[in-house]
């Protein structure tokens, strides 16, 4: 079994959209949730993903996961249309490059905070102790440690959200999706989280793209996308951005791959 | 190893969601438990039937008087004699014995024990006809069956009620008010498919029967053994020419007389036992599908819940292949655990009812298999056709599944 895709030149974008569109239902029932989005994504960028409820975000992030198809447009992973991609390929895909947080949490129901951080390491064939000693490495780094035990359940909505991202970054992926990552959390604990995400952009390289409703967690990005009814309305940088340096240091060097 | 961390991974879910196992596993085991002991049943019945058509003897057929239209008991068609047997053993081509028997109830007493059975008089040619075998003891002797000796031959049960361990040889019973000696006893054939005790009966000597105990000289009926080369219905045709004969009866009129062939009982006997097979078969049938609705309802109930697993791990990487071989491994080892536990609690239920009725048991290995198949094959459909469909939508879909 071949761990590998296709995963295109690394001289391309990561992520690159062209005219993407998502439309739900039909006819008069049609919601047209993404009408046209353009945004090209490098590698290494720290990008946060703004706009008012349904304006299109939390579809964007799925089709950027893989989790969704467009039904207009292109999307591009490292310069390969996933159009292109089977399903098979779409999921060796997310096993090898992605790390999603979902809105909801999605963890798994009656499931220890540990076993649902390692359930991504059991698709990549790791070992049971490999797997065992980087989850808890993964729940030590969100403040976890001593919860392992608990399920999902017996867990805070914070703790939840917590595991989330544990199970999101513990397979070291090159792109992590978080869709409102601190949306359950309280404002220290939101910064802690930003402050983990920014460890993990600048010192291996992970490109973040994250949702957030909040400015104060927006400023932590070196980018901020604006959506407005499935559109992207304003794209700034940060007059601080460094990221462009972290892109040249991780194109050849890939994180989790080892 | 991923095949092995799926494998692992079944049985953690297994666990982790025990009464949905318990529930699962349930419904294979009452559908295997059902069918296996049904069938085992069924097959007792009917084997014990075969057991005893082949116990009443091959090939026989009983001549009664009377008539098909109207019952032996209100005709007043006449008795046989002791003639009319010897004519039918010694002038029908094809009769290898033929037995007299006219009975009465009565009581047996022997010292302070009495039994209420049933005596017969016959000779020796009920034995073969019959196919008895005797214990111990011997037959009637050609002076005692002439003279009307008295002298008789006991069956088990009448055996173990007046005599209980000792030994019944030489014993004098009184049969109404004759002082018999015992000179043998039979072994037992059990209770016949009716339920009637084919053991309970003492046998004497017709004539002694006759002198003593009936008053008349009367024959009820006679039992004929054929010959293995010729057929029974050629039998039955001569001895219906035969007895029309002896009896006068005209061209014109119907037979006062019947001429049963064991083998038509026989047939209807397997009909019956066919039918109460079918009937089991059925039943069993019902409780597999019932069986089969219980995992479907546990099945749909946690479709919400699995559907939702299974975007999950598809959205972290799983594919759909790694996804199916661990609902097929859950549901593999839910129903073969349920099919081991069926066919544990059928053996042992048909076990216990088969002694409960007294019927044979019957060990099947082939409808083991066969219901153990079929329950995995009910285990798994439910168990994985569910989470194929699931396996197969859009991540994101199976996610927001509700
Ligand atoms: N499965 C779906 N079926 C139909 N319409 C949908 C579906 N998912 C989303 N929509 C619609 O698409 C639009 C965009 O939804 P989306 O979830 O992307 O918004 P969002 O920006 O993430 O909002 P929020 O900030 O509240 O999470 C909304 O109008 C929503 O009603
Ligand atoms: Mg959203």
């Amino acid at each position: 079994m071949s761990g590998r895709t296709r995963t295109g030149d690394a001289s391309f974008p990561l992520i690159e959209l062209r005219d993407v569109e998502r439309v739900y239902g039909k006819a008069e029932t049609e919601v047209k949730a993404l009408a046209g989005v353009n945004l090209v994504i490098e590698e290494g960028e720290f990008v946060a993903v703004m706009g008012a409820s349904g304006s299109g975000k939390s579809t964007c992030m799925n089709i950027l996961g893989c989790l969704d198809v467009p039904t207009g447009g292109e999307y591009r992973f490292r310069g390969v249309d996933v159009r292109t991609l089977s399903r098979d390929q779409l999921a060796l895909l997310r096993r090898h490059y992605l790390g999603f947080v979902f809105q909801g949490f999605n963890l798994l129901a009656r499931t220890s905070a540990l076993e649902n951080v390692e359930l991504p390491l059991v698709y990549r064939g790791i070992s049971a102790r490999e797997r065992r000693a980087r989850a808890m490495g993964a729940l030590d780094r969100v403040g976890l440690l001593g919860r392992e035990k608990h399920t999902p359940a017996e867990l805070s909505g914070g703790q939840q959200q917590r595991v989330a991202i544990a199970r999101a970054i513990v397979s070291d992926p090159k792109l992590v999706l978080a869709d409102e990552p601190t949306g359950n959390l309280d404002s220290v604990k939101s910064v802690e989280i930003m402050e983990l995400l920014t460890r993990l952009n600048r010192g291996h390289g992970i490109t973040i793209v994250m949702v957030t409703h909040e400015p104060e967690m927006a400023a932590f990005a070196s980018r901020r996308v604006h959506f407005r009814d499935g559109r992207v309305e304003r794209d700034e940088r940060s007059a601080t951005s460094d990221s462009g340096a972290f892109q040249t240091l991780s194109v050849e060097q890939p994180i989790g791959t080892a | 190893m991923i095949l092995w961390a799926t494998f692992l991974m079944a049985l953690r879910e297994i666990r982790r969601n025990a009464m949905r196992s318990v529930l699962t596993t349930l419904g294979v085991v009452i559908g295997v438990a059902a069918v296996i002991a049904m069938v085992t049943l069924g097959e007792g019945a009917t084997a014990r039937v075969t057991g005893e058509i082949s116990g009443l003897g091959r090939n026989m057929l009983i001549v009664v008087p009377g008539s098909a239209r109207r019952s032996a008991a209100i005709s007043n068609a006449a008795p046989f004699d002791r003639d009319d047997v010897r004519a039918i053993a010694t002038e029908v081509p094809g009769v290898r014995a033929a037995a007299p028997s006219a009975s009465r109830p009565i009581l047996a007493v022997y010292g302070n024990k009495n039994w209420s059975t049933i005596v017969t008089g016959s000779d020796n040619a009920f034995f073969d006809v019959r196919s008895w075998t005797f214990l111990a003891g011997r037959r009637f002797e050609e002076a005692e069956l002439l003279s009307g000796a008295p002298v008789c031959v006991i069956g088990a049960t009448v055996r173990k009620e007046l005599f209980g361990a000792t030994d019944p040889i030489g014993a004098a019973i009184r049969v109404r008010n004759v002082a018999c000696e015992v000179v043998g006893h039979l072994d037992s054939k059990g209770r016949s498919t009716f339920g009637d005790d084919q053991d309970d009966f003492v046998v004497m000597p017709l004539v002694t029967f006759q002198r003593r105990i009936a008053g008349n000289d009367d024959v009820a009926a006679v039992f004929v053994s054929a010959d293995d080369t010729v057929s029974t219905e050629e039998v039955q045709d001569r001895l219906e020419i035969l007895m029309r004969q002896r009896r006068r009866i005209g061209p014109a009129d119907e037979d006062d007389f019947l001429v049963r062939d064991m083998k038509e009982i026989t047939r209807v006997l397997e009909t019956a036992t066919g039918v109460l097979t079918t009937l089991l078969g059925a039943i069993a049938a019902v409780s597999l599908l019932v069986g089969g609705i219980g995992i479907m309802n546990v099945m749909l109930v946690s479709v919400t819940e699995r559907t939702r697993e299974i975007g999950v791990r598809l959205a972290i990487g799983a594919r759909e292949r790694e996804v199916l071989l661990q609902f097929l491994v859950e549901a593999v080892v839910l129903s073969t655990l349920g099919g081991l536990l069926g066919i544990g609690l059928g053996l042992a239920g048909s076990y216990g009812a088969a002694r409960a009725l007294s019927l044979p048991f019957v060990f099947l290995p082939q409808i083991i298999v066969i219901a153990f198949v079929f329950s995995a094959i009910v285990g798994i459909a439910f168990g994985f056709f569910p989470a194929r469909k699931a396996a197969r939508l859009n991540p994101i879909d199976a996610l927001r599944y509700e």
